[in-house]
């Protein structure tokens, strides 16, 4: 199982336990989990809307990759540990990490 | 104005699919686009990406797709307005509608069919205290005519493409050029990173990296920006224009305002014909939502197919509706 933890709009932390090999996003996993995200551009990194900022295990996540990456520096509100949650699979380099949702609710 | 029988809203795939099932039922069909070509995210986004999922087709690149459907369709000569983006709905007493696009292009139509997609592209606009107050005073999120910037003093906000290549192009225009960008480096396209930071070190432009707008001030018009560093110094930068290029993000936009049921940004449907709550809109493709709603192009062309049956009793209200194959009829043109 792959855990890691996820802050809502609200504050409120959850941990999820994903199975792994399920070859998700962590958007669609989040959405999945019901999470209030829009995630409107079904995930071409386009819209930001599953804007996430990871709060702890960031150094074990992928690089990101020129599409995710541009979108950010488009941003108004992203910082370092921004990410969108649509460019990373849920796989083992999420184990432990804490991410906090920044997209539009 | 243009008279037409259905107004389509979005010329993407599943817009112009709907011009052919409204054709092989006789109505005709004007398509609005606020993309100056036809295909939406299919030619906007990734025209050259390959699409494995369309029915009869295993593979298809999108703009490929985008020229079939314009080829299938061309039989019923729809007509465009493209580059144009929607305002306004006026329903008339007889029940057609009057559609306004917001260069004042208007469409007299019996039925609206709205096939949006994720919306219209709309600017970023970021936290920034007085912002909104100063839009048209200084204050705009595009630059429509780099002339009304010359010898003027400009900001720019952002740290993607176009506010790179903004940029550079105004250094050359602009009596003084900023730009700020909340990062410590550019991570999209190296080579305009590079001439902005050539133009920074001529001395040809001030780069302020590390920092964010978080207010703005002026009197009647803009006249100063202030800046606070990731150091948390704060600066007081006189100048005449903000502009803010945080890219664009899909919103729905003034259609939102059609007291049309709407959930999380997308429009609620009755799947029998993919209505709206009100009468005679209708929704088709991605902009709709309804109990298990996929969004793919081949729904939204059973969508599409739907909707022009239920679509028909308002065109033609004294004919009734008799099924045809396209096999056995060939394509009615007109």
């Amino acid at each position: 199982m792959i855990q890691f933890t996820v802050e809502d709009f609200n504050g409120e932390r959850q941990t999820l336990e994903i199975p792994e090999g399920i070859s998700l996003s962590l958007m669609e996993v989040l959405k999945g989990s019901d999470y209030n995200i829009l995630a409107t551009c079904g995930g071409m990194a386009l819209c930001a809307t599953c804007h996430v900022q990871v709060l702890e295990g960031g150094d074990a996540l992928p690089d990101l990759n020129d599409a995710e990456g541009a979108m950010l520096d488009t941003l108004p509100d992203a910082g370092s540990d921004s990410r969108l949650a649509c460019q990373l699979r849920v796989d083992e380099t999420l184990q432990g990490a804490v991410f906090r949702l920044r997209g539009a609710e | 104005m243009t008279t037409t029988d259905i107004c389509i809203i979005g010329a993407g795939p599943v817009g112009l699919f709907a011009v052919f099932e409204a054709g092989l039922l006789k109505m005709r069909c004007h398509l609005i686009d606020a993309l100056p070509q036809v295909g939406g995210q299919l030619s906007e986004i990734y025209p050259h990406k390959p699409i494995y999922d369309i029915p009869g087709f295993p593979e298809v690149k999108a703009q490929e797709l985008v020229d079939n459907l314009m080829e299938q369709i061309a039989p019923f000569h729809p007509s465009f307005t493209l580059g144009e983006r929607v305002e306004s709905l006026e329903k008339r007493e007889d029940g057609s509608f009057i559609v306004t696009t917001n260069e004042g292009t208007a469409v007299h139509c019996k039925v609206v069919v709205i096939a949006g997609g994720l919306g219209c592209f709309e600017p970023r606009k970021p936290e920034i205290q007085g912002l909104e107050e100063y839009e048209g005073k200084g204050v705009a999120y595009m630059v429509k005519n780099p002339e009304l910037l010359r010898d003027r003093r400009v900001v720019l906000a952002g740290g993607g493409d176009s506010a790179l290549d903004w940029t550079v192009f105004l250094a050359d225009v602009a009596r003084e050029v900023t730009l700020v960008h909340r990062g410590d480096s550019f991570r999209g396209a190296p080579d305009s990173a590079e001439k902005v930071y050539d133009l920074a070190r001529e001395g040809r432009i001030n780069l302020i990296l590390q920092s964010n707008i978080t207010s703005i001030h002026g009197n009647g018009h803009l006249q100063e920006v202030t800046l606070v560093g990731k150091d948390k110094t704060v600066t007081r930068l006189p100048t005449d224009h903000l502009i803010p290029l945080f890219g664009l993000t899909p919103k729905l936009g003034p259609i939102a305002e059609w007291g049309l049921q709407i959930d999380r940004s997308a429009i609620v449907v009755d799947t029998t014909d993919y209505s709206t709550n009100v009468e005679r809109i209708y929704a088709i493709g991605d902009i709709n939502t309804y109990p298990g709603k996929l969004k793919l192009i081949l729904c939204g062309f059973h969508e599409a197919a739907l909707m022009c049956q239920s679509a028909f009793k308002y065109v033609y209200p004294n004919q009734k509706l008799s099924f045809k194959y396209t096999t056995v009829n060939g394509i009615p043109t007109f």
